[in-house]
């Protein structure tokens, strides 16, 4: 065999098992979200914003579980967010090469990968323990502190790729550090910033494990951030593994709603980080 | 010309024209060592820099030139490790002192670096933002004050009609010379010039020499260049510097027709660097 047919014969190998990977990991996607689609889809109706969950064998909504999924998202993100900011700028505008931003970057990275139940138990210890009782408040600092991490980084990250250049340029006008960093470094990264924060919401929308140890779950409509409070995959958890079907279709209905947001987040992201200044 | 000038021009006016007769004395830099971490990049810098006039740097890469200049507005404080001793002289006044207030110190002292840094915000904003740093003028003086730095730079027929458009859609050289209005806006006395032409087109640079051409009556510039028919074409005074050293400093014309040192002139012709 010649060099180049040997060549054309490496290449077309390489080539088809890359393919093949790619359609092996494609297919399980695809699949994924055709079973909750097809599921899903004749849940999807009025009924399902507008009623409670209901007990088995009757008909219902998930007006409750959405509406507490959307309060503590909220308050997570409201949480997060700041403190995220924040600590990312202190990580990449404050700290460079210094030892404690190196530890605190450190703990982050191993804070972002933690399984996010070890986080509900912690939560569960330091707020549920001590108040006597689940909340939607637990839930919410639950999910906040599984934003932090991700928020921290990608802040960071978005910080970093504003050129020096332009920090210099602005200091060399004699502006104080703080305006470098608010009107110069942030005004660079903003887009990036916020594609953080979208995707921290992405990841928290359907994490189930934390809010099981904090929120837990309420059968009914409640708007006490201090009583358990219904939330979408917390009930998906617990109609899914019922055995009633009427139960078991509003799990499909609500996995179909959580897929769809995250979906539309991702792709929110996705456009803002397009118009960023500078990309990654 | 002040009284004080003149009779400083006539008492220090030799035969031949010692460098810097008849101009002030802006900058005095004296036993200037600068070191980034233990790595020393300037040796025992001597210099002096001319009010309304124009110094130009050159030397091979590396040899310390825009070490220098980064000296002179204390820019080189944002990162840990780099540290001057010595003395740098501004009206008399040694800049090098801790505890100075930096942020007043570069309003004073203007720069622009080799590539173009307009803010991601609109052309007007970018003027704007020094100017509002230092002053609290109303709207109408503000507008007056953006417009006037957009003409000393040159710019303000291309960008009049699009003054909300963000600095960053204008072409390299347009966004160097933001860059120039945006220094000049604040009202320095001293520009300081690293490479500002290195990274634009021979059309771009030639209307950045001609804006030093036209800057200079009024301010005292010190240009670092890899060019060295760009030193000779727009300076007055010309620095060698090589390996940290100050080689030689002396006027334009006598560096690059009669240079002292051999290894001036070796550079300067070509031989190396």
């Amino acid at each position: 065999m010649g060099i180049y047919a040997r060549r054309r014969f490496v290449n077309a190998l390489v080539m088809s098992l890359s393919v093949a990977a790619t359609a092996f990991g494609v297919v399980w996607l695809v699949l994924v979200l055709w079973t909750l689609l097809y599921q899903g889809f004749s849940a999807i109706g009025p009924v399902l914003f507008t009623q409670m969950t209901p007990p088995p064998g009757s008909s219902g909504g998930l007006l409750n579980a959405i509406f507490g999924s959307l309060v503590m998202t909220v308050a997570a993100t409201l949480i997060g967010t700041p403190t995220g900011m924040l600590a990312g700028t202190f990580l990449a505008e404050y700290s460079r090469g210094g030892r404690f931003g190196e530890i605190v970057r450190f703990i982050n990275d191993i804070l972002l990968s933690a399984p996010s139940i070890i986080v509900g138990l912690f939560v569960y210890e330091i707020m549920v323990v001590p108040m006597g009782h689940f909340s939607a408040w637990a839930g919410a600092v639950a999910l906040a502190i599984i934003v932090i991490p991700v928020v921290v980084r990608t802040t960071e990250d978005m910080l970093n790729l504003v050129p020096n250049t332009l920090r210099e340029a602005a200091s060399a006008l004699g502006t104080p550090r703080w305006k470098v960093i608010v009107m110069v470094s942030y005004r660079a990264a903003v887009q990036g910033m916020l594609t953080g924060v979208m995707l921290a919401v992405a990841r928290i929308a359907g994490e189930t494990a934390p809010l099981l140890f904090t929120a837990l779950n309420n059968q009914f409509w409640s708007t006490n951030l201090n009583a358990p409070i219904a939330n979408l995959p917390v009930v998906i958890f617990q109609f899914a593994m019922s055995p009633y079907a009427d139960w078991q279709l509003l799990a499909w209905g609500g996995a179909l709603l959580i897929t769809i947001t995250v979906l539309f987040l991702n792709i929110g992201a996705r456009l803002l980080a397009s118009w960023s200044t500078f990309k990654p | 010309m002040s009284p004080a000038a003149a009779t400083q021009m006539m008492t220090t006016a030799p035969p031949r024209p010692a460098p810097g007769a008849g101009t002030r004395q802006k900058v005095q830099i004296r036993n200037l060592n600068f070191y980034y971490g233990a790595a020393h990049a300037l040796k025992n810098i001597n210099l002096t820099l001319h009010d309304k006039s124009v110094t130009a740097f050159i030397g091979p890469s590396g040899c310390g030139k825009s070490t220098l200049l980064r000296v002179l507005n204390r820019i080189y404080e944002l990162y840990p490790g780099q540290r001057a001793t010595g003395e740098v002289l501004v009206d008399g006044e040694n800049i090098l002192t801790p505890g100075r207030d930096l942020n007043l110190l570069r309003a004073k002292i203007g720069m622009v670096f080799q590539k173009p840094t307009p803010f991601p915000m609109s052309i007007h904003d970018n003027i704007a933002f020094g100017i509002r740093l230092y002053e609290k003028l109303p709207a109408s003086e503000l507008e007056d004050r953006i417009e006037s730095a957009l003409h000393r730079a040159a710019l303000w027929d291309e960008v009049k009609d699009k003054l909300k458009q963000s600095g960053l859609s204008l072409s390299g050289g347009q966004q160097q010379r933001l860059c120039i209005a945006r220094a000049i806006a604040v009202k320095p006395e001293i520009l300081l010039l690293d490479e500002p032409a290195s990274a634009l087109d021979p059309i771009s640079t030639q209307r950045i020499e001609e804006l030093i051409d036209e800057l200079k009556p009024d301010y005292c510039i010190a240009i670092v260049t890899h060019n060295m028919q760009q030193a000779a074409r727009c300076s007055n005074y010309t620095a060698f510097m090589y390996l940290g050293e100050l080689v030689e400093f002396d006027e334009t014309e006598t560096i690059f027709t009669h240079p002292k040192e051999r290894r001036t002139e070796d550079y300067i012709t070509g031989r190396f660097g």
